[in-house]
C-alpha cells in the first residue's frame, strides 16, 4: 500500500498531462448516466488510463499473458490500482481484460452505441474511443446487441424428486445456461419436509461451489411451515444472503401449506424483508382429481394435465394474492402457465397489489397438446407442475402480458429428468418426476416469440430476461445492467441468426428436448461471464466450479418501498365507546348443551375427520396451552348480570 | 273497502278440514308471474289454484277479494332463515312462530330454514328436531336446508336418507368458522362429489376461515374488541376469495354451487364472471346487503353496532346495495334471501368484550320483498316480472318447488300476495312482527308492500292485520335433481378417456433405495392440529402414517414402485424421434 501511494505521486504529472486532450471526460455522458456510484469512474479507471500511453501497454501484456500480477511489474503500474482491485487480482479471476467493440448496448431503459472495457470481472469503462491497455482481447460486436447476461430466477438443478436427482446438475445446467446467454441462475433449495433449511442450504452451496460455471444465488423452499422456522429464516436472510422463499400450495401431504400457514409465513417473510414465492396450485383438488383419474383407468401423462386443470392454478393464484394482501407481503408467483392465472395477476396488479408473475420458457415456447402424444416418452417429457396448457394460444397470450408489463420475469424452471427416470411413473402419472428443460432456450424463445414478432422492444427484452429479476431479488445493479461497476456478465446477442433447437445439439444431458424442432431467431454469439469469454464461435470454454455465490440483501427496494408505506397506513383503530352495561344474556347455565368446543369460533380445537379418530381428538383439544390463551377472551364468558344503574349507551334509538 | 273479507269461515277450524271449505276468488287483479303479466281472476279452492282467467265460472257463495287493479303475485319464498339456530345454548328470539308471522306480514309465504346441527350431532336427529318444532309453530309452509357441520364418512348415509326419504335437496357447507364448521378443500371436494351424486344443491358459506381466524387474533391483540372488529377481521377479499374457490371446486366436481349471503361487490362480481364462463353457480344477496351497508359497525352505540354483526359482514362500501341490485336485475344474482337470525341485544352482549363472541345474524324476513321493490323496481332497475323471479320463482326452481310454489297457475299452491306498489312504510322496531327490540333498517322508508296475503288459500294478512294459526305451516318435501340446476350438469358429465398407448417397455430408472426420501408426513392441510408439529415429531409421524388403512389404498398406485428392469426385447414405442 505504501508503495502505491508513493508511486501515485510520482506519476501524477502524466495523469494531468492527459486531461483535456484525450481524456475520458467526453465519456462522462455515458458514465454519468450509468455509473452506479458518483466518481467511481475516475477512481477505477482514470488513473489507469493516464498511464496507458507509454510504458504500461507492454507491461500490461506481460502481466496478462505471462506472469502473476505482483512479481514482475514496475512499481509505476501496480500502484494505480486501488487496493481492492489489487486484491481481486490475486483471486481466481485475474487478468482478464476485454474490450467489446462496436456493439449496441441495450439496457432496460435505453440503447446506445458504445464500447465496453472489462477488467477483473467488472465493467470498467463504457464509451466511445476508450483508452485501454494494448493487447487487450477484443470482442467484435459490430451489428450485434450487447445486453446484460440473463438472470434465470427459477431453476431446480439439484432438487431430488422421489430420490431421483435431476439428470442435469449444476455443471451441465449452468453450462447450458451460459450457452443460451444466461449468466446468473437462482436455484431452488428444496429441503425435505421437517429437516433443517440451513443444512439443505449448505448442501446446495457445496454442490454449486464445486460445479457451477456461472454465478448463482439460491431461493430456499419452505416445505413445511412451523413457528420454529423463524430463527433459520432469520439467519438465512441476515447471514446467508437469501432473500426469497418458496411456499407450496400444492403437493398435498408433502410440501403443501394451509392458508393459515401461508398467512403466518407471509407475515414473517415481510418482517424479514424477503420475497415470498408461491407454487400456486390447489393441492387438495389435485389430489382428489388424481385419485379420480386413476380410478377411471387413466394412468398416462395426459392424466397429469387432466388432474391439474388451469382453474386449479387460477384459484390458487387468486388465493395466494388474497393472503398476501392480508399479510401485506410482496408475492411472486412462480411458473405462470395459463391464461386465466396470468389474468388474475394482471387484475390484482391493477388493484395495486404487490404481486409479480413469472412465465417460464415452456409456457412461452410450447403448449400442452403433447400430453396426448402416442409416444409415452414424449408425453412424459412435458410433465411439470403447473402443467402446460392445452390451449395453443397460451404462449402468445403470455408473451403479450409480458410485453405490457403485467408479467415481469421469465425463467426456465429447469429440472430435467431422463426418460428412464420418468419411466418410474409409466404405470401411474402421479409418479412421473416433474420438470422440463428450458435453461438454454429461454432467451432465444423470448426473443423469437416477443421481439422478432414486434410485441416487445429490445429494452423490454432485457428487462424481462434479466433486469427485472435482478431488481426483484436485489442483485441490481450488480447484475442485470451494463454500467460501470457492474459485473461483467455480458452477452453479445445476434438477433439475425437462427437456430433449431434439438436434443442432439443442446448442452444438457437429457435425451429429450421439449422444444425439439423449434426454430428460434436470436442467438447468443458471445457470452462473457465474470469477465471471461465463455462462449465464442460456438465453442464453450468454462471452468467447473468457477461460479460464485451471489448474496442478496433483504428488503429489495423495487418490492419493499410500497410495502413499507402501506404497513404504516394499514393500522386499524377501534371505536372508543363507553362500556356496554345493559343486560347480558346468561351463558353459563347453558354450558351443558354447548358442544365440546368452548366457543364457536376461536380456539384451535382440531377438526374431526373420520369417525374413529374423534375419540383421540377430544382428549387432545384441552391439553396444553391453547393458541389463543393470550387473548383476553374468557372474561366474556362470565355472566354479567345486568347491574341495573345507568344504562345510557344501550338504548337502541 | 273489501266487504267480504270480514267473514273468515275457517276461524275456529283446525287441521286439513278447514282448507276444504276455503273457496276464494281474487277479482280484478293483474296476475304477475316471472315471465308475463296478465289481467285475470284467480279462483282458489282447497288451498290450490283451480282456475286462472277472465269470466270464471265459480260456485255461488264464494268469497270474493277485490284486487282493484293491484298486482297479484306468487307469495315470496325466503330461502335463507335461521329461526332455531342455537348459539352457546341460546335460541334466536324469533322462533318458527314469530319468524313466520313476520314473513307473512312481509308477503313471504314460504321459508326454507337452515337446520344447524353442532359438530358431532346426528343430521337426522337435528332434522327431526327442527321439523317437529316447525310443525308445532310455523304459520306458513316451510322446507329445510340441512347444514353439514363436519364432513366424514358417517355423514354420507344420513345424507342419503335425508335426500331420498326426507325430502331435503339442499345442504350447506362452510368454508369459514375455523375449527368448528370449516371444511378443507379436500373435504369440500368430497362433499361436493357426494352431494352431486345425490342430486342435491350445495349451499356454500363462502369466507376464508383460516385467514379470518388469523385476522381476528391480530385485531384482538391490537385491543379492538368492539363490533368494528368484525368487519375488520372479515374484509371482503376473503369473501371473494372463498367464492372463487368454491366455484373452482364446483367446476372441478361439475356440481351446482349456491353461494349464500353475497354481501360485497367483489364477491358478486366473482359470481358474475364465473357465470359468464359457464359455471353453474347461483348467488343470493340478502335483505341486509340490499338495503343497508356496513358503516354502522363504527356506531358509537355498542348495541346498534352489534345488531349488524352477521357473516359475511355488511360491506362498509355504501355503493354495495346499488351494485347488488343491478346484478340482481340483470340476472347475475338470482334470488333474495333474508338470512333472518334474530338475537336480542342481551344475547348479542355475550360478546361485549370480544367481538368474536357476538352471535351473528340480522333481521330481514319481513322487509325482504319491500326493499327489493323499493330499491330495484321503484328505481326502474327491474320490472315486476323480474321482481317475482328474484323473490319467489327462481328460488322455487333452484330448490325444486316449482311450479307448486313460485307461480300463479292452475294446480299451484294458493300462496298469493296482492302487492300494492304505492304503499309507503317506515320501518321501525315498534311496528314489526319480529320479537326483536331493534331493527337494523330502523327509519328507512320503503315503497311497496303487501296489501293482502294468502297462505294455503287462506287470508292471513290484510291491511296490517295478521290472522294466522300456529302450526298451520306444512313441511314441503323437495325432490333431488332440480332441473334448473342439474340439467346442464348432466350434459357435462362426460367421462374422460385416456390415450391408448402400447406399454412403455424402455429402460426404467431404478428406485428401490428411495423410500428414505419419501416423506412420511401426513396431510398438511387436513392435519388435525392447526400448527404443524416441529421437526422433532417426524419420528412419530413415520410410524403413524404407515399404520392402518391409508386414504389412497384404493388407488392402484403401488405397482408404480416396482422396479421394472428393461426386459430387452421390443422397444418400439420408446424411441423419441
Amino acid at each position: 500500500m505504501s508503495d502505491s501511494r508513493s508511486s501515485q505521486d510520482e506519476d501524477s504529472a502524466s495523469l494531468l498531462s492527459r486531461l483535456g486532450s484525450d481524456s475520458p471526460r467526453p465519456r462522462m455522458k455515458y458514465g454519468g448516466m450509468f455509473c452506479s456510484v458518483e466518481g467511481a469512474f475516475e477512481n477505477k479507471t482514470l488513473n489507469f488510463e493516464s498511464f496507458s500511453p507509454k510504458v504500461p501497454r507492454a507491461a500490461a501484456r506481460t502481466r496478462t499473458r505471462d506472469t502473476p500480477v505482483s512479481s514482475n511489474q514496475p512499481a509505476g503500474q501496480t500502484v494505480v490500482f486501488p487496493s481492492a482491485h489489487a486484491r481481486e487480482n490475486y483471486g481466481k479471476r485475474e487478468g482478464d481484460r476485454l474490450i467489446i467493440k462496436g456493439g449496441k448496448i441495450v439496457n432496460d431503459d435505453q440503447s446506445f452505441y458504445a464500447d465496453i472495457y472489462i477488467e477483473d470481472g467488472t465493467i470498467k469503462q463504457i464509451g466511445e474511443n476508450l483508452i485501454v491497455p494494448s493487447g487487450v482481447k477484443t470482442v467484435d460486436a459490430y451489428g450485434h446487441l450487447v445486453i446484460p447476461g440473463g438472470v434465470d430466477a427459477n431453476t431446480s438443478v439439484h432438487a431430488a424428486q422421489r430420490g431421483l436427482q435431476p439428470a442435469d446438475d449444476f455443471y451441465t445446467a449452468t453450462l447450458a445456461a451460459l450457452a443460451g446467454g444466461t449468466t446468473t441462475i437462482i436455484d431452488h433449495v428444496l429441503p425435505e419436509p421437517g429437516t433443517s433449511l440451513l443444512a439443505a442450504y449448505e448442501q446446495w452451496r457445496d454442490a454449486a461451489d464445486q460445479k457451477a460455471c456461472c454465478d448463482y444465488s439460491l431461493h430456499v423452499d419452505v416445505t413445511r411451515w412451523h413457528d420454529g422456522l423463524y430463527e433459520e429464516l432469520e439467519s438465512l436472510v441476515k447471514d446467508k444472503g437469501v432473500n426469497s422463499f418458496l411456499l407450496f400450495m400444492a403437493y398435498k401431504d408433502k410440501f403443501q401449506s394451509s392458508d393459515s400457514q401461508l398467512y403466518e409465513a407471509f407475515g414473517v417473510l415481510r418482517d424479514l424483508g424477503a420475497v415470498a414465492l408461491v407454487h400456486a396450485e390447489n393441492g387438495d383438488i389435485i389430489d382428489e382429481e388424481q385419485k379420480k383419474l386413476l380410478t377411471l383407468g387413466i394412468t398416462g401423462p395426459e392424466g397429469h394435465v387432466l388432474s391439474h386443470p388451469e382453474e386449479v392454478e387460477t384459484e390458487a393464484v387468486y388465493r395466494a394474492i388474497t393472503i398476501a394482501k392480508q399479510a401485506n407481503c410482496p408475492l411472486y408467483v412462480t411458473k405462470v402457465m395459463s391464461k386465466p392465472a396470468a389474468d388474475v395477476i394482471a387484475k390484482a396488479r391493477k388493484k395495486g397489489m404487490v404481486v409479480y408473475g413469472e412465465p417460464i420458457t415452456a409456457s412461452l415456447g410450447t403448449d400442452g397438446s403433447h400430453y396426448w402424444s402416442k409416444n409415452w416418452a414424449t408425453a412424459a417429457a412435458f410433465v411439470m407442475s403447473p402443467p402446460l396448457n392445452p390451449d395453443p394460444s397460451t404462449p402468445q397470450y403470455l408473451t403479450s402480458l409480458l410485453a405490457c408489463g403485467d408479467l415481469q420475469v421469465t425463467s426456465s424452471a429447469q429440472a430435467s429428468f431422463s426418460t428412464a427416470q420418468r419411466a418410474v411413473g409409466k404405470d401411474d402419472f402421479t409418479l412421473i418426476p416433474e420438470g422440463s428443460n428450458g435453461i438454454e432456450e429461454r432467451m432465444s424463445v423470448v426473443w423469437d416469440r416477443a421481439v422478432s414478432t414486434g410485441k416487445m422492444d429490445e429494452n423490454e427484452f432485457v428487462a424481462v430476461t434479466s433486469t427485472n429479476a435482478a431488481k426483484l431479488f436485489n442483485i441490481y445493479p450488480r447484475k442485470g445492467r451494463i454500467a460501470v461497476g457492474s459485473d461483467a456478465d455480458i452477452v453479445v446477442w445476434n438477433p439475425k441468426e437462427t437456430r433449431v433447437i434439438s436434443a442432439k445439439t443442446h448442452n444438457l444431458t437429457v435425451e429429450v428436448n421439449i422444444f425439439e424442432g423449434l426454430e428460434c431467431r436470436g442467438v447468443a454469439s458471445v457470452v462473457i461471464s465474470a469477465g471471461r469469454v465463455v462462449l465464442e464461435d460456438g465453442k464453450l470454454n468454462v471452468t467447473e466450479g468457477s461460479g460464485r455465490f451471489v448474496a442478496r440483501k433483504a428488503f429489495p427496494d423495487t418490492v419493499y418501498k410500497r410495502i413499507r408505506a402501506r404497513s404504516k397506513m394499514a393500522e386499524a383503530r377501534g371505536v372508543p365507546r363507553g362500556n356496554y352495561d345493559g343486560p347480558v344474556h346468561d351463558v353459563i347455565s347453558m354450558t351443558k348443551s354447548v358442544p365440546p368446543t368452548p366457543t364457536t369460533r376461536g380456539p384451535a380445537c382440531p377438526k374431526a375427520q373420520t369417525g374413529p379418530r374423534n375419540l383421540h381428538q377430544s382428549g387432545f383439544t384441552l391439553a396444553g396451552t391453547q393458541i389463543d390463551d393470550h387473548i383476553p377472551r374468557r372474561s366474556a364468558q362470565r355472566i354479567v348480570a345486568p347491574p341495573g344503574g345507568r344504562s345510557n349507551i344501550t338504548s337502541l334509538s | 273497502m273489501l266487504c267480504c273479507i270480514q267473514i273468515f269461515p275457517f276461524i275456529g277450524y283446525r287441521g286439513p278440514a278447514l282448507s276444504k271449505s276455503e273457496r276464494l276468488l281474487i277479482k280484478g287483479g293483474r296476475v304477475v308471474n316471472d315471465d308475463q303479466s296478465l289481467y285475470a281472476d284467480v279462483y282458489i279452492e282447497d288451498g290450490l289454484i283451480k282456475q286462472v282467467g277472465e269470466n270464471l265460472v265459480v260456485p255461488g257463495g264464494v268469497k270474493v277479494v277485490e284486487a282493484k287493479g293491484q298486482m297479484v303475485i306468487p307469495g315470496g319464498i325466503d330461502v335463507n332463515t335461521c329461526l332455531m339456530k342455537p348459539y352457546l345454548g341460546t335460541q334466536p328470539v324469533d322462533d318458527f312462530l314469530q319468524g313466520t308471522k313476520a314473513a307473512l306480514a312481509g308477503g313471504t309465504t314460504m321459508i326454507i330454514d337452515h337446520v344447524t346441527p353442532q359438530p358431532g350431532d346426528s343430521l337426522l336427529e337435528a332434522f327431526e328436531h327442527w321439523q317437529e318444532a316447525a310443525d308445532r309453530k310455523a304459520c306458513c309452509d316451510y322446507s329445510l336446508h340441512v347444514d353439514i357441520p363436519q364432513w366424514h364418512g358417517g355423514v354420507k348415509e344420513e345424507l342419503e336418507l335425508l335426500v331420498q326419504e326426507k325430502g331435503i335437496n339442499s345442504f350447506q357447507v362452510y368454508m369459514a368458522y375455523k375449527d368448528v364448521f370449516q371444511m378443507t378443500d379436500t373435504q369440500l371436494y368430497e362433499a361436493f362429489s357426494f352431494l352431486k351424486e345425490l342430486g342435491a344443491v350445495v349451499l356454500v358459506h363462502a369466507e376464508n376461515g383460516d385467514l379470518i381466524a388469523q385476522e381476528q387474533r391480530k385485531i384482538l391483540s391490537m385491543g379492538i374488541t368492539g363490533p368494528e372488529g368484525h368487519p375488520l377481521s372479515r374484509p371482503e377479499e376473503l369473501e371473494a376469495e372463498a367464492v372463487f374457490r368454491a366455484i373452482t371446486l364446483g367446476n372441478r366436481v361439475n356440481c351446482p354451487v349456491y353461494i349464500t349471503k353475497v354481501m360485497s361487490k367483489s364477491a358478486a362480481d366473482t359470481v358474475t364472471q364465473a357465470r359468464r364462463k359457464g359455471s353453474v353457480v347461483f348467488g343470493e344477496p340478502i335483505t341486509a346487503s340490499l338495503a343497508t351497508d356496513g358503516s354502522h359497525y363504527w356506531s358509537k352505540n355498542w348495541a346498534k353496532a352489534a345488531a349488524y354483526v352477521t357473516s359475511p359482514p355488511l360491506s362498509p362500501d355504501p355503493t354495495t346495495p346499488d351494485h347488488l341490485h343491478t346484478l340482481l336485475a340483470c340476472g347475475d344474482l338470482q334470488l333474495v334471501g333474508s338470512a333472518h337470525c334474530a338475537y336480542s341485544v342481551s344475547q348479542k352482549a355475550i360478546g361485549k368484550d370480544d367481538f368474536t363472541l357476538i352471535p351473528e345474524g340480522t333481521n330481514g324476513i319481513e322487509e325482504r320483498m319491500g326493499f327489493v321493490w323499493d330499491k330495484a323496481v321503484a328505481m326502474g332497475k327491474m320490472d315486476e316480472n323480474q321482481f317475482v323471479a328474484v323473490t319467489s320463482t327462481n328460488a322455487a326452481k333452484i330448490f325444486n318447488l316449482y311450479p307448486r310454489k313460485g307461480r300463479i297457475a292452475v294446480g299451484s299452491d294458493a300462496d298469493i300476495v296482492i302487492w300494492d306498489p304505492d304503499r309507503i312504510k317506515t320501518i321501525t322496531a315498534k311496528l314489526q312482527q319480529s320479537a326483536l327490540e331493534y331493527n337494523i333498517f330502523e327509519g328507512l322508508e320503503c315503497r311497496g308492500g303487501p296489501s293482502l296475503v294468502l297462505s294455503q288459500g287462506r287470508v292471513v294478512y290484510e291491511e296490517g292485520k295478521l290472522q294466522v294459526q300456529q302450526g298451520a305451516g306444512r313441511f314441503i318435501p323437495r325432490k333431488p335433481f332440480p332441473d334448473y340446476a342439474y340439467q346442464r350438469i348432466k350434459f357435462r358429465n362426460q367421462v374422460q378417456h385416456g390415450v391408448s398407448r402400447g406399454m412403455y417397455d424402455g429402460p426404467v430408472y431404478d428406485v428401490p433405495s428411495t423410500p428414505k426420501y419419501i416423506t412420511p408426513a401426513p396431510s398438511a392441510k387436513t392435519s388435525p392440529t392447526s400448527h404443524q408439529p416441529p421437526p422433532i415429531r417426524n419420528l412419530h409421524q413415520s410410524n403413524f402414517s404407515l399404520s392402518g388403512a391409508q386414504i389412497d389404498d384404493n388407488v392402484p398406485r403401488r405397482s408404480g414402485h416396482r422396479i421394472v428392469a428393461p426386459p430387452g426385447g421390443r422397444s418400439n414405442i420408446t424411441s423419441l424421434g
